[in-house]
């Protein structure tokens, strides 16, 4: 059996004081494939997410990535390995807009033209043109090209893996749906292994190759959209009922 | 308006020199608080719980008054005694605390999400900081040394008082003569000096929040740079003290600039180098600089020396007052020089227009007035054990509300203007004359004697004979007429001190007694 590229083993995490974020909690995510996680607010897809980089460790069990347990990487490899693109997006406003997409580059010390070629062709990807966008800074741009821009930042070094929290939560419907068939088509070409984690059901089957509900700390379905689509679970259907006949412009969590 | 510009034309080279080590202080103390402010900030910030003792400290720091503060570190070595080094310890502990705050809120400040973007994208903590905390937290930073830097220029007057030299030297000039021209003389440039500087600063920052990374980056580290070295130059300057000369203090008010100024003269005569200290605080940084071998002689009154410094109780008799106090001295390494002949007790004085309505002629006719008076003294006199309450008793004064409490000097335009009834000055003070005074006679002998003698290191009158030659040649040639006559000259006539000196010095040996030709005009 080939080493899954994201393994959640029987973990459990809690925060003091709170009540338990995940409980004996498994996930198996194979290489390549786009996992869109669902849940509702404060469902624990924020820290899981995190417990995959290595800003959380768990308390419990273990999460393997490629195959090595997050304890045993070094933390600063393994985020560099890790694309993450933020519910907030998090682009640093006192940099442009290149200089924002080269982050992890300068920290990997690569050499100047080799940044600039990528950040060039990065921004291309993400349909940016990097003439036009490379020397504005953030708060020039709406918040759809901020998010392209955080796209771009996360796969500035080609890492294996993407994490993405909540990506396209902030924006207007036209903009969301523009950018869910952006992402289908990078994805198409780069084969990442990504988790992304929405609170839109809509959102979960459009982007994943498989989708995962999440409920107090649980996964209570993990299979492919159509499957899940004809499940029964009582959190499953109610999440599936809250979706809207036509699309609006969700608030975010 | 024109003698200040007179003022300024006559005393150019001096007025920019001042303005220099003026603005050498405030750069140099600024930028070694920002050295240590910053990196004390991302310290406290990173550790919420020792971050309120630290601003608590800051703060507490902040409060101590400044001359206070300059008399705590007069004996620590190192930092202490007199002139720039110990001005600029002073200056930079009282600059830490906005920059410490500012700092603090900046790194605050930061959005969480772009901090954690950062931690997310693999970068170190110390990455972290240098690239995007920092950068984001450079403007809060920027303006709190600016706050920093304009509070210095204000702060900075101060270090005038232990001889650090700026633009504070006018204002206590002005303010030991009660002129008005000289203080603005100071005051005036001080207030260009910060406005300069808010300015200029308020400009940097404006460029610094102008998102130029690489830009701000090399401000800052070119900024680093300025700073260490203006700190290494002016710990250079504080450190370099002439080695031959000696170095000849005073207190802060006319007479002891007069009698600073005349015992450097009188050593310069002689031959011997000088280096003038003059207008220190008071007598507490006179005799802490005279121990720590900061000065070497100044002249002190043998009264202030028996109570003030060695806390004897108070004797009327004037020969076993010296003969007392010379012994103290000479128990602490210092030799007290023979009298110069004046004797400067304090004068309890009132105006000369009461004193002839009302027959005052002693300070009993005035008990009799004071349950109607209100009196105004400086703050040596209020609390030594030979001023106010023990007059009071003396004389039993009743006045009906506390005296008021303010510099001394200004105690004479306070009774003058009316606003005080009776104030303790100096019996040889000028103003007595100039702002027609009346001294009112001490029957009871109530005020110990103030034999004005010069006290120098005992160690260094052994090193240099022809300096302790030097100074016994005053012995007795001071009588307290031409003392009285200097200080009119110096406060009321506004002559230069070193041109009244100098006059006095040159009429022959030993009759200098008489008064001195008025100011042509």
């Amino acid at each position: 059996m080939p080493v899954s590229a994201i393994e959640f083993r029987d973990v459990s995490f809690s925060r003091p004081g709170r009540a338990q974020v995940l409980d004996h909690f498994n996930l198996s995510v194979e290489g390549g494939d786009v996992l869109a996680l669902v849940g509702r607010s404060g469902s624990g897809k924020t820290t899981l997410l995190k417990l995959v980089n290595r800003l959380l460790l768990p308390d419990a069990g273990a999460i393997f990535v490629e195959g090595r347990d997050t304890r045993e990487w070094e933390p600063i490899p393994l985020r560099r390995r890790t694309g993450y693109v933020l519910q907030d997006v998090g682009l640093f406003p006192h940099m442009s807009i290149a200089d924002n997409v080269a982050v992890v580059p300068r920290l990997e010390r690569w050499s100047q033209a080799r940044t600039d070629e990528r950040t060039r062709q990065l921004l291309e990807l993400v349909g940016l043109p990097a003439q036009q966008f490379a020397t504005r800074w953030p708060d020039e741009l709406s918040g759809g090209q901020r998010q392209r821009v955080g796209v771009a930042r996360a796969l500035a070094v080609d890492p294996p893996v993407l994490l993405m929290d909540e990506p396209f939560g902030a924006l207007d419907p036209m903009t969301r749906a523009e950018l869910h068939a952006e992402f289908r088509r990078i994805q198409s070409r780069l084969r990442k292994t990504v988790i992304i984690v929405t609170h839109d059901m809509g959102e979960a089957f459009a982007l994943g190759d498989r989708v995962g509900v999440l409920d107090a700390g649980r996964l209570v379905a993990c299979d492919r959209p159509e499957e899940v689509a004809a499940s029964a679970h009582p959190v499953v259907r109610q999440l599936l009922d809250a979706l809207p006949s036509i699309p609006h412009v969700s608030r975010r969590t | 308006m024109r003698r200040l510009i007179e003022f300024w034309i006559a005393h150019r080279v001096e007025l920019g020199a001042l303005v220099g080590q003026h603005v050498l202080l405030v750069v140099a103390s600024t930028l070694a608080a920002a050295a240590i402010g910053v990196p004390l900030g991302i310290f406290a910030s990173r550790r919420p719980r020792l971050a309120s003792p630290l601003m608590a400290a800051a703060s507490v720091v902040q409060t101590v008054p400044s001359l206070a503060m300059f008399g705590f570190l007069l004996p620590v070595p190192l930092v202490g005694g007199v002139g720039a080094r110990a001005a600029l310890v002073v200056l930079i502990l009282y600059a830490i605390l906005p920059i410490v705050r500012t700092t603090v809120a900046g790194l605050r400040g930061i959005d969480p999400a772009v901090r954690e973007a950062g931690v997310a994208m693999g970068m170190t903590p110390r990455e972290l900081l240098r690239q995007v905390e920092l950068p984001l937290a450079l403007p809060a930073i920027a303006a709190g040394v600016r706050v920093a830097a304009v509070v210095g220029v204000g702060s900075a007057t101060i270090a005038a008082a232990i001889g650090a030299g700026g633009l504070g030297e006018y204002i206590y000039r002005g303010l030991s003569m009660v002129d008005t021209t000289v203080i603005l003389a100071g005051a005036i440039p001080a207030a260009a000096l910060a406005l300069l500087v808010d300015a200029s600063l308020w400009w940097f920052e404006r460029r610094l929040s102008a998102r130029r990374r690489a830009g701000s980056r090399r401000i800052v580290t070119a900024a680093a740079i300025t700073a260490a070295a203006a700190v290494l130059l002016s710990s250079g300057v504080a450190a370099r003290r002439d080695r031959g000369a000696i170095v000849v203090g005073s207190k802060n008010f006319t007479e002891q600039l007069v009698l600073g100024e005349l015992l450097a003269q009188t050593l310069e005569r002689a031959g011997v180098p000088v280096d003038r200290r003059l207008n220190l605080g008071g007598t507490l940084i006179c005799e802490r600089a005279l121990i720590s071998g900061d000065i070497d002689v100044y002249v002190e009154y043998t009264g202030t020396a028996l109570t003030a410094v060695f806390h004897q109780p108070v004797s009327n008799d004037s020969a076993s007052v010296f003969d007392t106090v010379r012994t103290l001295y000479a128990r602490t390494g210092r030799t007290l020089l023979p009298p110069l002949g004046f004797n400067n007790t304090f004068a309890i004085l009132v105006r000369g227009a009461d004193a002839r309505a009302l027959g005052l002629r002693t300070i009993d006719d005035a008990a009799r007035e004071s349950p109607r008076w209100r009196a105004g003294f400086g703050y040596e006199f209020v609390g030594r054990p030979d001023g106010y309450p023990g007059l009071a008793r003396a004389y039993n004064l009743k006045f009906p509300q506390p005296p008021r409490v303010m510099d001394l000097t200004l105690t004479y335009r306070a009774l003058a203007a009316g606003q005080v009834d009776l104030i303790a000055g100096d019996s040889t003070a000028g103003l007595i004359k100039g702002l027609d005074l009346v001294q009112l006679e001490d029957t009871r002998r109530y005020f110990p004697p103030y034999d004005a003698a010069a006290v120098a290191r005992a160690e260094m009158l052994l090193r240099h004979p022809e300096v302790r030659a030097a100074l016994e040649s005053l012995s007795g040639r001071l009588t307290a007429e031409v003392m009285r006559s200097m200080n009119y000259a110096a406060d009321v006539e506004h002559r230069d001190i070193s041109a009244i000196v100098r006059d006095v010095l040159a009429r022959p040996a030993p009759t200098i007694a008489g008064t001195l030709p008025s100011k042509p005009s």
